[in-house]
């Protein structure tokens, strides 16, 4: 089986920290999985998330993402990397507030060099699929949270990545709109995306994932494809 | 209730201080610069006009020295004119004269005028007797304090001339006369006595007016004495206003230049520091609301942002107190120089003031946006810091993606828009940068060719001589007399001391002879008089064709033909004469009528030179010849064979060295540099803090973007280039600002040197340059940003996105 994601006694540790915050782990994600990480707070999931999106690099081990060692790679590589391969989704969101949706949508296109046009088609697709093209021209300050996280996840879709990584998705929406964000990701997994999700929601784990890993102190405790393969 | 001491609020400033390290940084720096041009500026200004001012207003001095042709007035009508509408004080009349006094040693003394007092005076030009004791008979006279030193002690004796009937003349006092209305005093006996021959007498009168502080209401107050007495009486005035200008010439030149870039500096410095402080408690908000939350009341809040401005300020201020004092020096020792024995230094209440003023518009600068601090509700102050940024500037990233430029470059273009109030601070500090480089290129140019345009003989590549070389090269040439106020003796005789002892027609025909001479002409100098003007006035007379010897013409045209003279400034503004006027010049005692045919850019002798073609005077001749060698043929080798023909002749003949840059202008030089190169640097900390502050509160969108994936080249990008529209609107106002500073100044500036100046000296900027320094606008921005772009780039993304 190909894996997008391998871990390889990967650790994280902090300046001035005596233990660890995360691991040695060793892991693999294949692709088209749906991977939900849970766990305490201060049990390493967004560490975790941070090491496969190259936006940290590991103490120890490799971490190596759709073919690609990237423990090693330079920062600019890395910026090349993700805006490549990687979508990220926020809890928070993290639309700019100065730019459009449509702006917003199209920026990790315009900043792999697409051209302005074809950056426009594809934004135009996603909001179009994701109900949030009437929203084009508006600002995100003026969206409901549940609309915004759709804008997020237009972003994260729009150079079409090995993988798709969200940090707490729901966890600043109401009810309704989780249920909406849930559905989407449900969505895309069914659509052969590979999702990695971290969240303490374990109701949406168990909806969008098809495997779940729990963490406690930095350790995977439970990994629920090891105990369907045992 | 928690209670606060000033151990709270002091650890409050302290950590607010080194926590923001640039701003404190940024503002000392700031502060300093304008204070040390500002105390530079002042003390200069004290300096120049505080000498003057005070002994002319100590004698009463006389706003018009008159003279008056006593076969044409009679004494009854001088007296009447006390009584003229405007006149408040009078002296006189008092019997005048020109003498020529030879020294002890036989050294001639430059051509005096004397004037017969009974006494120092009292209500006008009430003269300050330095040493010895005023004249009580015939032999005895006081000599100007200028003359004072080992070369004419008290005691020392002077023939009237070189006469064999010259009477003896014994030194008995040095005065001084703040108006300048003679060199040289005796009993009015004894100036009638001498006045004899070709020593003219006149009546002299000096008067105080209700209306003399300017030059048109001096010119009106001339035109009522000329008006009121019969026509042809009034043959010389001399106005106050020249006497100051002339004493204050040397350093006065600077002061616009100063004052420019002093008010530049104050501006500079008022923009940034307050553009500092208001960033700091912008981007404060949330600490402020903590600060609150905790106990602290709106006034301590207040006091803690004032303090935090003030104490770097106060070090900035303290250091640039000593480093203009230190700039201050080098200039105040020329300006000493010019005043003679006068000993300048840094006024005190300059050192007091300046750093007050500094302190004073910190403290408001401050206090605007402390108090706005203050004001702040607590949970909106901690609601603020955290909520969503302002939704300004919404229009510039629309209309910005529209551009085919990269999308980080966008971007960044557009950020400016978010805060406009400090991207206006902004583009002012880069606008006063690139005023003060546009400025200082101009001046530097405009110097260079002021010091290019000065001794235009100087220019030759040899010099031949009548007589013999003496100290070596320059002999032969213009005798420059000392600085007004200088130390004179007989030694720095100005009269025409130079003895031909070679037949200039014998020079001249080796000279035309000497394989190598592409051009030359001659030149005799000497002291001369002229109709109306008190005293002499060097002359510079020339043979052939002069036009490389040529002075930069004002106005009119240089020399032609005989009959003609060329004037500087100094001399028409002097005399009231004007271009196509007649003047009578006598020269070693032949008296022609000569029509001013140009106006020439010479400061030397204090404006008073005439150049007219030697032919004119039938019994001048050259006393040098300057001369232009061929291509290709060494001057020096030139000069050695030429000697070896008229030295047996009795002449000699040397290269002319590469003429050296005038102190005053290398000082100017200097000073404009390093002012500019302050005020660049306080624009580019200006830029630098904006960005800081812009980059701090933008790190979270920066961090958004890099996780999306924007290189750290990307991010540079983005950073440089939301200051780089900012660096061209700088550019855009800043370089016509400089150009119309400059177009400003400089006339100011010659002016203040009595004189107007030729194109050579103002026109001196090119399109391509001012292109130029339009660009250093962009790059003062662009290396301000620098350092944050760095930061910016090299911030941990995951970091980056846990920043509030």
């Amino acid at each position: 089986m190909t894996h997008v994601i391998e871990l390889e006694g990967v650790a994280k540790r902090y300046d001035g920290a005596d233990a660890p915050a995360l691991g040695p782990v060793d892991l693999g994600v294949a692709q088209g999985e749906a991977l939900a990480v849970t766990g305490p707070s201060g049990s390493g999931k967004s560490t975790l998330l941070n090491l496969i999106a190259g936006l940290d690099r590991p103490s120890e081990g490799t971490v190596t993402v759709a073919g690609q060692r990237i423990d090693r790679l330079s920062e600019h590589a890395l910026a090349r990397f993700r805006r490549e391969r990687i979508g990220m989704v926020f809890q928070f969101f993290n639309l700019l507030d100065d730019l459009t949706v449509a702006d917003n949508i199209r920026l990790p296109a315009q900043l792999t060099g697409t051209a302005r046009r074809a950056a426009a088609s594809r934004a135009g697709e996603l909001m179009e699929v994701l109900g949030i093209q009437k929203h084009a021209r508006a600002y995100p300050g003026r969206l409901s949270g549940g609309e915004r996280q759709r804008v997020a996840v237009a972003r994260a879709l729009v150079n079409k990545p090995a993988l798709l990584l969200a940090d707490e998705p729901t966890g600043a929406l109401d009810t309704a709109s989780g249920q909406d964000v849930r559905e989407l990701l449900v969505d895309l997994h069914r659509g052969g995306q590979t999702v990695v999700l971290v969240t303490h929601d374990l109701e949406l784990a168990r909806a969008c994932a098809t495997r779940t890993i729990h963490l406690v102190d930095g350790h995977v405790a439970v990994d629920t494809h090891a105990e369907a393969v045992r | 209730m928690i209670r606060f001491g000033s151990g709270a609020l002091g650890r409050v400033v302290r950590s607010g201080v080194g926590r923001r390290r640039v701003q404190t940084l940024v503002i000392a720096v700031a502060t300093m610069m304008a204070v040390a041009s500002a105390v530079v500026a002042g003390s200069l200004m004290v300096a120049t006009n505080a000498p003057f001012d005070h002994a002319f207003a100590r004698q009463h001095g006389a706003h018009l020295t008159a003279e008056f042709d006593p076969r044409r007035v009679s004494a009854a009508q001088l007296a009447g004119t006390r009584s003229l509408k405007g006149v408040t004080a009078s002296a006189g009349p008092f019997p005048t004269t020109t003498i020529n006094p030879v020294g002890p040693d036989g050294g001639h003394l430059p051509a005096l005028t004397l004037v017969g007092r009974s006494g120092p005076g009292k209500d006008v030009d009430a003269l300050d007797l330095k040493s010895g004791r005023w004249a009580r008979k015939s032999g005895e006279i006081v000599l100007s304090a200028s003359f004072a030193g080992q070369f004419l002690p008290l005691g020392e004796t002077l023939k009237s001339s070189d006469s064999a009937d010259a009477q003896t003349l014994t030194v008995v006092g040095f005065a001084l006369s703040a108006s300048g209305s003679a060199e040289m005093w005796a009993t009015p006996a004894q100036v009638r006595s001498l006045a004899t021959g070709e020593s003219v007498l006149t009546d002299q009168m000096l008067y105080r007016f209700d209306s003399a502080a300017t030059k048109a209401q001096i010119t009106a107050d001339r035109k009522k004495l000329a008006a009121a007495l019969p026509s042809g009486a009034l043959v010389g005035t001399q106005s106050w206003l020249d006497t100051k200008h002339a004493t204050d010439r040397g350093a006065a030149a600077t002061i616009p230049f100063l004052f420019a870039f002093g008010v530049l500096g104050i501006v500079m410095s008022v923009i940034i520091v307050g553009s500092v402080i208001s960033g700091a408690v912008g981007t404060s908000l949330r600490r402020i609301g903590i600060l609150k939350a905790v106990g602290f009341t709106p006034r301590e809040v207040v006091q803690a942002y004032v303090a935090q401005a003030l104490i770097p300020a106060a070090a900035g201020i303290a250091l640039g107190v000593v480093l203009g004092n230190l700039l201050a020096v080098p200039l105040l020792s020329d300006t000493e120089s010019v005043y003679g024995t006068v000993s300048l230094s840094v006024a005190w209440w300059v050192d007091v003031v300046v750093p007050a003023g500094a302190l004073l518009v910190v403290a408001v600068a401050a206090l605007v946006p402390a108090l706005r601090a203050g004001r702040l509700r607590t949970v909106e102050a901690i609601a603020v810091g955290r909520a969503p940024r302002t939704t300004r500037g919404q229009w510039a990233h629309r209309a910005a993606g529209r551009l085919p430029l990269p999308r980080p470059v966008t971007y960044g273009l557009a950020s400016p828009f978010a805060h406009p109030v400090r991207a206006i601070a902004m583009v002012l500090a880069v606008t006063f940068g690139t005023v003060a480089a546009t400025f200082a290129v101009g001046l530097t140019q405009s110097l260079d060719a002021v010091a290019s345009a000065q001794d235009p003989e100087d220019r030759a590549d040899v010099t031949a001589v009548t007589g013999a070389a003496g100290p070596g090269p320059g002999t032969g040439r213009v005798q420059k007399a000392p600085a007004a106020g200088a130390e004179r003796g007989p030694a720095a005789s100005g009269s025409n001391e130079q003895q031909p002892s070679a037949d200039p027609a014998a020079v001249r025909a080796a000279i035309a002879k000497q394989p190598g001479t592409a051009a030359y002409f001659g030149t005799a100098t000497g002291d001369a008089t002229v109709s109306g003007v008190p005293g002499t006035v060097r002359a510079t007379l020339y043979q052939g064709d002069s036009r490389s010897g040529s002075y930069e013409m004002i106005a009119g045209h240089w020399l032609s033909g005989r009959g003609q003279v060329v004037v500087p400034t100094g001399f028409l503004e002097r005399t009231g004469d004007r271009i196509g006027d007649t003047v009578r010049v006598t020269f070693e005692k032949e008296t022609v009528s000569l029509r001013i045919v140009g106006e020439a850019f010479d400061t030397a002798n204090d404006g008073m030179r005439v150049h007219a073609d030697l032919d004119s005077f039938t019994k001048a001749k050259p006393e040098a010849f300057h001369i232009e060698v061929k291509s290709g043929v060494s001057p020096a080798d030139y000069a050695q064979k030429l000697a070896g023909v008229v030295k047996p002749l009795g002449g000699d003949a040397f290269a002319e060295s590469a003429p050296e840059g005038e102190n005053m202008i290398v000082l100017l030089e200097a000073m404009a540099a390093l002012l500019t190169l302050m005020l660049v640097s306080v624009a580019g900390l200006g830029v630098l803090n904006s960005v800081v502050l812009d980059t701090r509160e933008r790190v979270h969108d920066l961090g958004v973007c890099k996780a999306l994936g924007m290189s750290p080249r990307q991010t540079v990008g983005l950073v440089l280039a939301s200051v780089a529209g900012i660096g061209v609107v700088g550019g855009l106002i800043g370089v016509p600002a400089g150009f119309a500073l400059h177009g400003y100044v400089l006339p100011v500036m010659g002016e203040s040197a009595g004189t107007r100046l030729p194109p050579s000296v103002l026109d001196v900027y090119d399109t391509p340059q001012l292109v130029l320094l339009g660009l250093a606008g962009v790059v003062v921005a662009l290396v301000g940003a620098s350092a944050p772009a760095g930061w910016a780039a090299r911030v941990r993304t995951a970091t980056a996105l846990r920043t509030e």
